[in-house]
């Protein structure tokens, strides 16, 4: 790891989505994979050959093992933090991003949670500014974090807002 | 070009203005009887085409067909009457009120208070009738302009200049004082700086691709000609788009911000506000920069385009420089910036391998108060972003970048077109530059809150 990286390390402390994040797409990835497969043994057994239908099940659970794996890094990848003046977010694996986004430019917070992640009690945060391509999106927040969130933003916005 | 300059009142300020202060006053008002007929202008000629040329030409057109122009026309100038009667316009106890439509009404208010410029547009067709649009800017960006079309031309000086008056803050303004015309732009070097950009060039070959033909096979040509009408006059109309709108394009330094004005048959006067330009870029295209030209455009907050009209208006929100040398773009970028960095830093030498070609040009540049930016190839673009301006800061880290420890630092703006990338920075700079952007924008911020819009050269 490099310097620069280390010395971030120390001066900001990070907070982690909710563990239920990676449960959720644990889910989304079992249910996609079982989806596969069902169509793997649909289109194998119509083939009539056993070596393709094993292989064509062995294949998609590799795939499926697989992207558990990369979901898992990405759901560890997110983080943000909540420092005096900004707020700080961030994700990626392969492309890894840091956003650093003033409270002061603060137009809205979004709170949005869709079906799935309801059922999982989650919700996903995001913080607008009038820039269209600020990138400051926390997906996997508890309901009591995001509510939490949402307010602490709020406030901070509003207290340090000012114009364009 | 008897009406070089579209914002001066001439002729019988009190007298014409008469509409404007009455409704100024709290008296309904409505715009100009010929409004209709210049907004449905475009509409009404094709169909007085369409009407005329089979009523004159021949008469073999069944007289049914002509019943059924005819109704339309009739439908469409009741209409249009309708929409006439049905819109006023007044000033209530600082708004400014418009009320529309007869099925769908629709009640508008705008703040004065919250008026941020007003700007003064003439199409071809309205300028035919002595007739102007106003356009009223609020601040906030993203809420949609308001529209008085039309309003006959010294009305529409009247009610500008009140206005602005009325709005308070600001030093009132009356249209053409306290300017500083900063530059003009000579018609000819714009006409042949338009002929070497991608559109002219690509014009150009058609054109003489054409005439070859023409000499050679004058059927061939024939053919080709009415089979590309349509792409040829694509070109030709966004060729002229551009002329129009660089025509004698000037631009002052006002109290109230920058204001441009241009046109040949199109005229506009738009007044960018101070503080609210969020970046500007500089263009030098490859055939541009043999001979030292660049070209300048400013960037506005504000929304991406949604309807017909705001996406004119976008177009309006533009050029500050169509054409011109270096020497004059850093002057006007100076005047609108005032102390921006000199200094370059390249990246390191092993971004050329993650950036091989836009690596020649690739550096960034920063001060207290500004960033700027270069990159491109082919066509060099340097980008001046304030700091105060910054929504966001991006760090970006690919896989290639990161095998050559490198890492590219976004600096988001509320504009639409312009944002700030300094690419392929070495990982530890980039590391600390999020640190310290973040904090430099504070600290630009704070200072022009007390110290007012940075772009002041009175």
């Amino acid at each position: 790891m490099v310097q620069g990286e280390d010395q971030d390390r120390d001066t900001v402390v990070w907070s982690a989505p909710s563990p239920r994040l990676r449960t959720l797409r644990r889910g989304q990835v079992a249910a996609a994979t079982l989806a596969a497969l069902a169509l793997a043994i649909g289109v194998a057994g119509g083939l009539g050959s056993g070596v393709a239908l094993s292989v064509a099940v062995v294949g998609v659970i590799i795939a499926g093992l697989a992207a558990d794996a990369v979901m898992g890094r990405r759901v560890r990848a997110w983080g943000y933090a909540e420092r005096e003046e900004d707020l700080l977010v961030k994700r990626g694996v392969m492309f890894r991003r840091i956003s650093v986004i003033p409270y002061g430019r603060m137009q809205y917070v979004e709170v949005a949670a869709g079906p799935l992640e309801r059922a999982f009690g989650l919700a996903t945060v995001q913080m607008h500014t009038a820039a269209a391509a600020s990138d400051a999106r926390i997906p996997g927040l508890s309901a009591v974090e995001a509510a939490r969130v949402r307010d602490q933003l709020t406030s901070l916005g509003e207290s340090q807002a000012m114009g364009l | 070009m008897s009406q070089a300059s579209p914002s001066e009142p001439q002729g019988r300020p009190l007298e014409s203005g008469a509409h404007a202060i009455a409704g100024l006053q709290g008296n309904w008002q409505r715009l100009h009887p010929l409004s209709p007929l210049v907004r449905a202008g475009r509409g009404l000629i094709a169909i007085a085409v369409i009407l005329l040329i089979p009523g004159y030409g021949g008469r073999q057109g069944s007289s049914g067909n002509e019943f059924t122009h005819a109704g339309v026309l009739v439908v469409v100038l009741v209409v249009a009457l309708v929409s006439w009667l049905v819109t006023r316009w007044r000033v209530e106890t600082g708004v400014l009120r418009v009320d529309s439509g007869l099925i769908r009404r629709s009640s508008e208010r705008f703040p004065l208070s919250q008026i941020q410029a007003i700007d003064i547009v003439r199409p071809g067709l309205a300028r035919l009738f002595g007739l102007s649009e106003l356009r009223i800017r609020l601040a906030g960006g993203d809420r949609k302009a308001g529209r008085l079309a039309y309003l006959a031309s010294t009305e529409a000086e009247v009610l500008r200049a009140r206005l602005l008056d009325m709005r308070g803050g600001v030093a009132p303004i009356t249209s053409t004082t306290a300017e500083r015309a900063l530059i003009t732009v000579p018609p000819a070097r714009l006409f042949a700086s338009l002929l070497l950009t991608g559109t002219g060039l690509v014009l150009e070959l058609v054109v003489v691709a054409l005439v070859v033909l023409a000499v050679l096979a004058p059927g061939a040509a024939a053919a080709a000609i009415s089979a590309g009408a349509v792409w040829l006059f694509a070109l030709l109309v966004s060729a002229f788009r551009r002329f129009n709108a660089g025509y004698h394009l000037t631009v002052a330094d006002a109290p109230d911000g920058l204001r441009l004005r241009s046109g040949l048959i199109e005229t506009a006067a738009e007044t960018i506000p101070r503080g609210r330009i969020q970046a500007i870029r500089m263009t030098e295209p490859l055939a541009w920069r043999l001979l030292g030209w660049c070209r300048l455009d400013v960037d506005v907050a504000g929304q991406k385009a949604r309807g017909r009209q705001d996406r004119n208006e976008a177009k309006a929100v533009r050029s500050l420089l169509p054409v011109g040398s270096r020497e004059q773009a850093a002057s006007l970028v100076a005047t609108v910036f005032g102390d921006v960095p000199t200094e370059r830093l390249a990246p390191p030498r092993r971004a050329r391998w993650k950036s091989p070609l836009r690596f020649y040009f690739l550096s960034w540049g920063g001060n207290d108060r500004y960033a700027v930016t270069t990159s491109g190839r082919v066509r060099r673009v340097t980008d001046w972003v304030p700091l105060s301006k910054v929504q966001s800061v991006r760090y970006v880290e690919g896989p290639i970048q990161r095998r050559l420890r490198l890492s590219s630092i976004h600096l988001d703006t509320a504009g639409r077109n312009v944002h700030a990338v300094l690419r392929d920075r070495d990982q530890r700079e980039a590391r600390q530059l999020l640190r310290e952007l973040p904090e430099r924008g504070r600290l630009a911020r704070q200072h022009e809150l007390i110290a007012g819009p940075s772009y002041t050269s009175i």
